[in-house]
């Protein structure tokens, strides 16, 4: 069972508590975009086997979107943040490159 | 190849079983192939087969990174049905499970095609409605199925409590030709028969990346050397948007867990499939008695082949409450395998943005019904380098072009 921290509530919530939101850091495509941009803004998804950024939220607690950090191919959590940022935090990154080394970097 | 048949089994009793040969070959794998595909499910090779079958196109290698049929097409719940609500799914749905019927004939090889028939359960006024709209679709498009009324449902399975206690049953979608098959059979009897053609299925052989020149392949790199190869055919459900990155493209998909469940073999209770998909739970019978339960797929992206124990929970209660008389069953197994979901709950089958690269996948829950249509229509868009009729709905670009074939309104359920 998946385990995150919620880091408005500050409790540790289990999967049971959450709602899982799809990839985090998505930019919106805005008016004037043409249709290859909505396309990839609607659905094309990054959908990696490795480090995956995404968005949860906490239905059964303080309600509130927060982002997760976490591997898909293993389940290992990297660490949570606030949803209010465009890019995941740097503290947060380290420790990426610290658990994994090959690891590409963040790519928005 | 022998023929399997009665009299290959007499002469085989005679001579103590020593006469029996290996299914497929295992060769290594030659410098390059007219096509490859990516991944020994069902779906590559069914593609593989009905390449060399319709189109005569034999010099073909199919490489699985584990073994044949490892995959989610030896991992699920085996339902095949055709009742879908949009034209385009009926179509090559029914396309599938018409070759099913007939597929153990044609491949030599007993798949064990059991046309028990499938009954989709409503349990709400909305779910009667649906349904009562699916069979008047299927009605015009050719396939057989009809809304049956409580009485009728438990006349085929007087195991379910038709009167709740939550949700009562208020009739349901019966399609008589529905049934299932054994998965893995379904793999060997396309390998086996693939291997006969002379085509090489190279097992142990992961790709790990695809080589192209000006915008086109040119082969790929796999743990067992590099291949080169005209055309490619990406088919590997889970792992699609892993090889759409090394292909250099993205796919509007999500790989997401879903489990099953088999329990203790007890006597024969139900000999039909019965799915529940407001209260999230499906059922049937094998062969061995065990009961073979699924639901629900899980919410998150996961690679690990395992999922979440409330999904689980969920789907055992939703049973309980329609069938009271498994309550007291133990599970014997629960595994999962990784899906590949796209947002209108339909496949994508067609080109790819790196020429003669063609892609097959997106089955999500519900692909191993879909095999033979899927490898008939795929191997034809292969050969052609275009998508024939059966294909063409189904490309990638009815993204960008606002076309879904959305059965995600049609079926609550993975299956
Ligand atoms: C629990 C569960 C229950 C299900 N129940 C049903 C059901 O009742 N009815 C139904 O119709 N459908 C059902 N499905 C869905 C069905 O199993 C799939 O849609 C179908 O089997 C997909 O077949 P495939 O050949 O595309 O993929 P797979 O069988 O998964 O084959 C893909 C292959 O590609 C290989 N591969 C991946 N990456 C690489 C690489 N880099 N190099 C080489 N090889 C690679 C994999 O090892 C794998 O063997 C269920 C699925 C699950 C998980
Ligand atoms: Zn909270």
């Amino acid at each position: 069972m998946l385990i995150l921290h919620c880091p408005y509530c500050g409790i540790h919530a289990d999967e049971t508590e959450l709602a899982p939101g799809g990839e985090a850091h998505i930019r919106r495509a805005g008016p004037g975009s043409d249709d290859t941009e909505f396309e990839n803004y609607m659905f094309a998804r990054k959908n990696p086997k490795g480090v995956h950024f995404e968005r949860w939220r906490h239905v059964h607690g303080c309600g509130k979107w927060f982002h997760a950090a976490r591997a898909t191919d293993t389940l290992e959590v990297f660490g949570t943040y606030p949803a209010q940022t465009t890019e995941p935090p740097e503290e947060i990154l380290a420790h990426i490159r610290k658990r994994r080394p090959d690891w590409k970097g963040f790519q928005g | 190849m022998k023929r399997y048949s009665a009299f290959a089994i007499a002469r085989e009793a005679l001579r103590h079983h020593t006469g029996w040969q290996r299914a497929w070959r295992s060769p290594a794998p030659k410098p390059r192939y007219d096509v490859i595909i990516i991944g020994a499910g069902g779906h590559g090779l069914a593609t593989a087969y009905y390449l060399g079958r319709n189109h005569g196109i034999r010099n073909v290698a199919v490489l699985e990174k584990g073994w044949l049929g490892g995959g989610n097409t030896g991992r699920n719940t085996t339902i095949i049905r055709s009742n879908y609500l949009q034209d385009e799914s009926a179509a090559i749905y029914e396309k599938a499970r018409s070759l099913y019927e007939t597929l153990s004939q044609d491949l030599n090889y007993n798949i064990m095609f059991s046309p028990r028939g499938v009954m989709m359960l409503a349990q709400t006024e909305h779910e009667v409605r649906g349904y009562r709209r699916t069979a008047h679709a299927n009605r015009l498009q050719g396939v057989e199925t009809r809304f049956i009324s409580p009485a009728e449902v438990r006349e085929i399975a007087p195991i379910i409590a038709i009167d709740g206690p939550r949700y009562p049953v208020l009739g349901a979608l019966w399609q008589p030709r529905g049934g299932t098959a054994r998965h893995d059979a379904v793999a060997w009897g396309y390998a086996r028969a693939c291997s006969d053609m002379g085509m090489d299925i190279i097992q142990q052989c992961e790709v790990t990346a695809i080589r192209q020149e000006r915008g086109r392949v040119t082969g790929v790199e796999t743990t067992r050397g590099t291949i080169g190869c005209d055309k490619l055919g990406i088919i590997v459900a889970g792992h699609s948007g892993q090889l759409a990155e090394m292909a250099g493209f993205r796919l509007p998909i999500e790989s997401v867990a879903l489990q099953a469940l088999v329990s203790e073999p007890i006597k024969p209770v139900l000999d039909t499939v019965v799915m529940a998909n407001t209260v999230h739970g499906y059922i049937s019978q094998s062969d061995k008695g065990e009961l073979v339960i699924g639901g629900g797929a899980d919410g998150f992206n996961n690679y690990t082949q395992r999922g979440s124990f409330h999904h689980i929970e969920e789907t055992v209660r939703a049973l309980v409450e329609t069938f009271p008389i498994i309550s007291r069953l133990k599970m014997l197994r629960q595994w999962g395998g990784i899906v590949d979901m796209t947002g209108d709950r339909s496949p994508i089958i067609g080109r790819t943005p790196l020429e003669n690269c063609f892609i097959n996948c997106g089955w999500g829950t519900g692909g191993f019904k879909a095999i033979p249509g899927s490898g008939w229509a795929m191997a034809a868009t292969m050969a052609r380098g275009e998508p024939d009729d059966l294909a063409a709905p189904f490309g990638m670009e009815r993204f960008r072009e606002g076309r879904f074939i959305d059965e995600s309104v049609a079926a609550g359920v993975a299956h």
